[in-house]
């Protein structure tokens, strides 16, 4: 394993990222925006903005990433860049890990400034740490950018891997007890949820929301979803094709 | 001479259809070597199996005594691919300099490669805003980093206006002269002088092997046209 390797590989796609300022800007206002718009549609309910706000605060940035990424290393392995790469001396781990490090920057930032703002500006209280829950929308956004890693080797086109977005990541939402208690859920959907990173995701932002419980066994699976996603994209790679 | 690029019994079948049916051929070191054929021959897929990112059904390919594909061969092969294979949002400088770190070589060999393809003074310019020739040459330069023993050029010249021709040539027999392996593909016969040794190519198969003059003689003929014609009609 090489860091020179892997750094070398995020810092060729935050270059690629700093050449394409729109996408940037994109990604930073587009989550902030909805935040805002957010706000204000429940002007006459704030109640209902801060119990909502807070689990949205991940889930935007992990929307986001997902498409970034999914569409991103999609466009490496159709370009040839990939078939290039993988036959000079870089691992397929190092070539994902440079990935995740690159997107794993850029969801920090992201999360970071998205969270501020809805802390701050847009008046969204918490009763737990607000530091644990900027820790929860970076987990949220890095979750985003494995899982897009993972799924774009199941597409062949960008029309492909854009639609895994509902596919993949709608259930999980529908699922995990966001909208609905999974308490209250028919029992075999519930089981179903317990297999789905998203719902420890949505469960950590809860815990932190009323102040109350441990997130630690949250984050640590979510910690092993992430890099067994990793691990399963760079095993998708292939280096030799019919 | 030690062991160059040898190719026994070679069968690839992509969905269903044998692309190579048996192909055996062996590449001396040091010497540029000329894959000719029509569009749809074959050249590509021998190139990417000696590279070791094509799958095979039967045979072997050893390169420098080694299978192909095999890791301590990574550092010593350049590899350019007919659709330059380069990162079209980054800058020239920016996408060799990536190439560079993955292999382990410095700012100066950046810097070597980019004068030897005429790129210097693109180097700050996105590759998006670069012409197909000038595309080509920057494909070019990530292959040659490192000073590889071998490269596999897949139709490096194509669209490229003949005073530029000229120069690439000048160079690939500089390397060769250096001891460097050159296998290049074209579709275009008249590059076909300007290679040690040809391997003629049609469906898969080797239709004749030797050098220009030899081949000319076989076909009694002076243009290598003429050569590949009179060789197709009389199977």
């Amino acid at each position: 394993m090489s860091i020179r390797r892997i750094w070398g590989t995020a810092r060729r796609i935050l270059s690629q990222l700093r050449h394409d300022p729109r996408t940037i800007a994109l990604m930073i206002l587009a989550p902030v925006l909805l935040m805002t718009i957010l706000k204000y549609v429940y002007q006459n309910q704030p109640m209902v903005f801060q119990r909502v706000a807070a689990s949205l605060l991940g889930i935007f940035p992990m929307l986001v990433m997902f498409l970034i990424t999914s569409v991103g290393t999609l466009r490496e392995r159709t370009s040839g860049t990939l078939e290039r790469l993988l036959i000079l001396p870089i691992t397929k781990l190092e070539f994902i890990l440079g990935y995740a490090k690159a997107f794993g920057i850029a969801a920090l930032i992201q999360a970071t400034i998205v969270s501020s703002v809805a802390l701050g500006p847009l008046g969204l209280k918490i009763a737990g740490s607000q530091i644990m829950l900027i820790f929860v929308a970076i987990f949220d956004a890095l979750l985003g950018m494995a899982i897009g890693i993972f799924v774009s080797s199941f597409a062949k086109t960008e029309f492909q891997a854009v639609q895994f977005l509902p596919a993949v990541l709608f259930p999980q939402l529908l699922l995990s007890g966001l909208l609905v208690p999974r308490g209250s859920m028919p029992s075999i959907l519930r089981i179903i949820s317990d297999y789905l990173p998203l719902t420890y995701a949505v469960d950590a932002t809860q815990k932190v929301v009323v102040g109350q419980g441990s997130v630690t066994r949250d984050f640590l699976i979510l910690a092993l979803f992430l890099f067994g996603l990793l691990a399963a994209g760079a095993f998708t790679l292939k280096r030799k094709t019919k | 001479m030690p062991e160059g690029v040898r190719i026994s019994d070679l069968k690839i079948i992509r969905d269903g259809k044998t692309i190579i049916p048996d192909l055996t051929m062996y590449i001396d070191r040091g010497k540029i070597v000329g894959l000719l054929g029509p569009s749809g021959s074959g050249k590509t897929t021998i190139m990417r199996s000696i590279v070791g990112v094509q799958a095979i059904a039967a045979g072997s390919i050893t390169v420098f005594g080694r299978e192909a594909g095999s890791k301590v061969l990574r550092t010593r092969i350049g590899y350019f691919t007919q659709s330059a294979s380069i990162y079209t949002d980054l800058t020239c400088l920016e996408n060799l300099r990536y190439f560079a770190r993955i292999l382990g070589q410095s700012e100066i060999s950046v810097h070597e490669v980019l004068e030897l393809v005429d790129l210097t003074k693109n180097k700050k310019q996105l590759a998006s805003s670069l012409s197909g020739g000038e595309r080509a040459r920057l494909a070019l330069a990530t292959a040659l980093l490192g000073r590889p023993e071998l490269l596999i050029l897949d139709e490096p010249t194509v669209g490229l206006d003949p005073v530029l021709r000229r120069d690439l040539w000048n160079l690939f027999h500089k390397l060769a002269d250096q001891g460097k392996t050159l296998l290049i593909s074209s579709h275009v016969m008249d590059e076909a002088d300007r290679c040690d040794s040809l391997f003629l190519l049609r469906d898969g198969r080797i239709l004749a092997g030797g050098t220009p003059q030899e081949l000319k003689d076989q076909a009694n003929t002076d243009e290598m046209e003429a050569v590949f014609i009179s060789l197709v009609e009389q199977l």
